[in-house]
């Protein structure tokens, strides 16, 4: 038996029930589709930069390995700016093109500094430290060198010191090497403590040593005995000791004592001094009236000088008034010697 | 051996006859999908007597499955967001997130969802219709009585599941990138600019043309393959069921191929 084909059509399927305003719906919905997919498109032409107004920074690096176009330049952990091209330079090096919008590029100083890290994931980041941002903002297609730092290539570096570290722990662990020597000496070290000799035997070497110390250690106990009985007879000699010091303690410090006798001594000398320095005080003043004595002897002896000068000069006006006198005088003596 | 050597050619023959149902098969969808994509880039198909019935179909195709496709597409989305999100939290690797969100979920498994759905909600029943009337020979009878029954019963579907694919594909999407920007940095505005430029750096121009490409593809598969005539005639309910049983495997592995090569050209 055969089922006719139509049996199993839905039969609203082919002529589905009529829609009010079915024209506005379809239109609608094309405008939703087409409006989806321009504001798609739109979007990404915004998020890939392209409405910004960018200037060019090259960055040059001798290895442009995991750049790819559309990668972030981040400045303190935002991005500043993108990969737009790679380029491989004449000599030798790659040129990465990073467009930086115009309102970033104000981060951007001539001595800003560029570095290219890798890490263990993902690609390399890019990253821009302006440490001046009062110098000279940074030109239209400037060129500066990126610094690397790769955090992957210290991994050979660290594979090759974890290896050296094995190996010298597998030199140190093997059945030969010389920490199993030592450990076996230690062992035997032990054993030898556990036995007869005990410890000394392991610090002098054998057992005889070990006797001979015992020995020396017996008579050290008997020189001690003995001198145990030197610091008896020490002891007696200083009880004596004792009491010649305690008389002569009587003798010097009692009541008729050296020291007593020795302090009334010395009172009376207090006293003594006492009356020579009101002596000397006295002293002191006549010395003072004899300095006044003295001044006013000076004061007497210059006036002598003067006194003397006077009379020199009255004396010499005397002789020159005698010696008028004798030229004028008529009793003038005839000094004169007529000779024949 | 002598025995054995009838059922062998039996074997052998059923396997060439297999073989060539197959290429058959397959020549019939290029040629029918040749024919749909040339009166699709034709104006005279767009004419103004022709619009009444390209919208019913744009309708029929899209509108009874948008809330029900809404709420699935936020669903699986937000499931997967969260899984993705969660996970890369926990290894500390949040900062790529973002990146694995959008290559797997908008890029690849978005826009395979939609075709599927729109092929089990909308093309394959519209080409379990179109083979009943065929049988009927009804298309027949529109091409006797002076129609085009390609123009006015075959293409109008075509064209809405191509409809359904791309508004359905931009819809969820959308949806998604949004669901992923709420989960990340919540409902606020501050991580605009850093998500979009995440979302820029993920869709580069050549990732970009492979999507387009590749939503064109699955909506073309999805569209054309459900229509197009089968090279042997289904009778009866069961032979029928078993041929769409057969036509779903064939839009799947139509659509796997076409992610692959899309993989292949993203990530080769």
């Amino acid at each position: 038996m055969e089922e006719q084909p139509e049996s199993n059509l839905s039969p609203g399927f082919n002529n589905p029930p009529p829609v009010s305003n079915l024209e506005v719906k379809a239109r609608l919905l094309v405008l939703a589709m087409v409006l989806l997919v321009a504001g798609a498109v739109a979007y990404l032409m915004y998020a890939r930069g392209a409405f910004e107004r960018t200037q060019q920074l090259v960055l040059i690096a001798d290895d442009s390995e995991g750049v790819v176009v559309g990668m972030d330049m981040t400045f303190s952990g935002f991005p500043i700016g993108r990969v737009g091209r790679i380029e491989l330079s004449g000599d030798g090096n790659a040129r990465i093109i990073v467009n930086v919008p115009r309102k970033d590029a104000r981060w951007l100083r001539t001595s800003s500094v560029f570095t290219m890290e890798n890490g263990l994931v993902g690609g390399p980041r890019f990253r821009a430290f302006s440490g001046v941002l009062s110098d000279p903002p940074l030109p239209d297609g400037a060129e500066r060198r990126v610094l690397r730092g790769d955090a992957a290539a210290e991994i050979p570096k660290m594979i090759a010191s974890v290896r050296d570290l094995v190996n010298n722990m597998s030199a140190l662990t093997a059945s030969d090497a010389p920490l199993g020597a030592s450990l076996n000496s230690l062992k035997a070290a032990t054993e030898r403590l556990n036995g007869p000799g005990g410890a000394l035997g392991v610090l002098l070497g054998s057992e005889a040593d070990a006797k001979k110390l015992a020995l020396a250690l017996d008579r050290t106990n008997t020189l001690l005995a003995r001198l145990d009985g030197l610091v008896v007879k020490a002891d007696g000699i200083a009880v004596k000791t004792d009491g010649i010091v305690s008389k002569a303690d009587s003798q010097v410090f009692g009541q008729s004592g050296v020291m007593t006798e020795t302090r009334a001594t010395v009172v009376q000398l207090n006293g003594l001094l006492a009356d020579t320095r009101a002596s000397l005080k006295k002293v002191d003043a006549v010395l003072v009236e004899a300095q006044a004595i003295g001044a006013n002897t000076r004061e007497a002896t210059n006036d002598l000088g003067t006194l003397r000068g006077e009379v020199d000069a009255s004396l010499r006006k005397v002789e020159q008034l005698v010696n008028e006198i004798n030229r004028k005088w008529p009793f003038k003596r005839d000094t004169e010697i007529k000779l024949p | 051996m002598i025995g054995m050597r009838p059922a062998s050619q039996g074997v052998s023959r059923d396997w060439t006859r297999g073989l060539l149902r197959w290429t058959a098969g397959w020549w019939m969808v290029l040629y029918f999908g040749a024919q749909m994509m040339v009166m699709a880039f034709s104006p005279s198909s767009y004419r103004r007597s022709q619009r009444p019935v390209m919208y019913r179909r744009f309708h029929a195709a899209t509108a009874p499955f948008l809330p029900g496709f809404t709420v699935i597409s936020a669903l699986v989305s937000m499931v997967i967001i969260r899984i993705v999100v969660a996970t890369a939290t926990s290894y500390g690797l949040s900062r790529y997130a973002l990146d694995v969100l959008v290559r797997s979920l908008v890029i690849e498994l978005l826009p395979l969802l939609v075709a599927l759905f729109v092929a089990l909600r909308y093309t394959m029943p519209g080409g379990e219709e179109v083979a009943a009337l065929r049988a009927q020979g009804r298309l027949m009878a529109i091409w006797r009585a002076g129609g085009d029954p390609a123009r006015d019963e075959l293409l109008p579907r075509v064209v809405a599941g191509v409809f359904a694919v791309a508004l359905l594909a931009a819809w969820s999407c959308l949806m998604a990138l949004v669901l992923t920007y709420v989960t990340v940095y919540g409902f606020t505005t501050w991580g605009f600019e850093d998500y979009t430029r995440s979302v820029g750096q993920v869709f580069n121009p050549a990732v970009t043309l492979i999507f387009a490409i590749k939503a064109l593809f699955f909506s073309l598969a999805v569209a054309i393959l459900p229509l197009a005539p089968s090279p042997h005639l289904v009778t009866g309910a069961t032979a029928r069921r078993l041929d769409n049983i057969a036509q779903l495997g064939r839009v799947f592995a139509l659509l796997l191929l076409v992610e692959v090569l899309s993989l292949v050209g993203n990530y080769y």
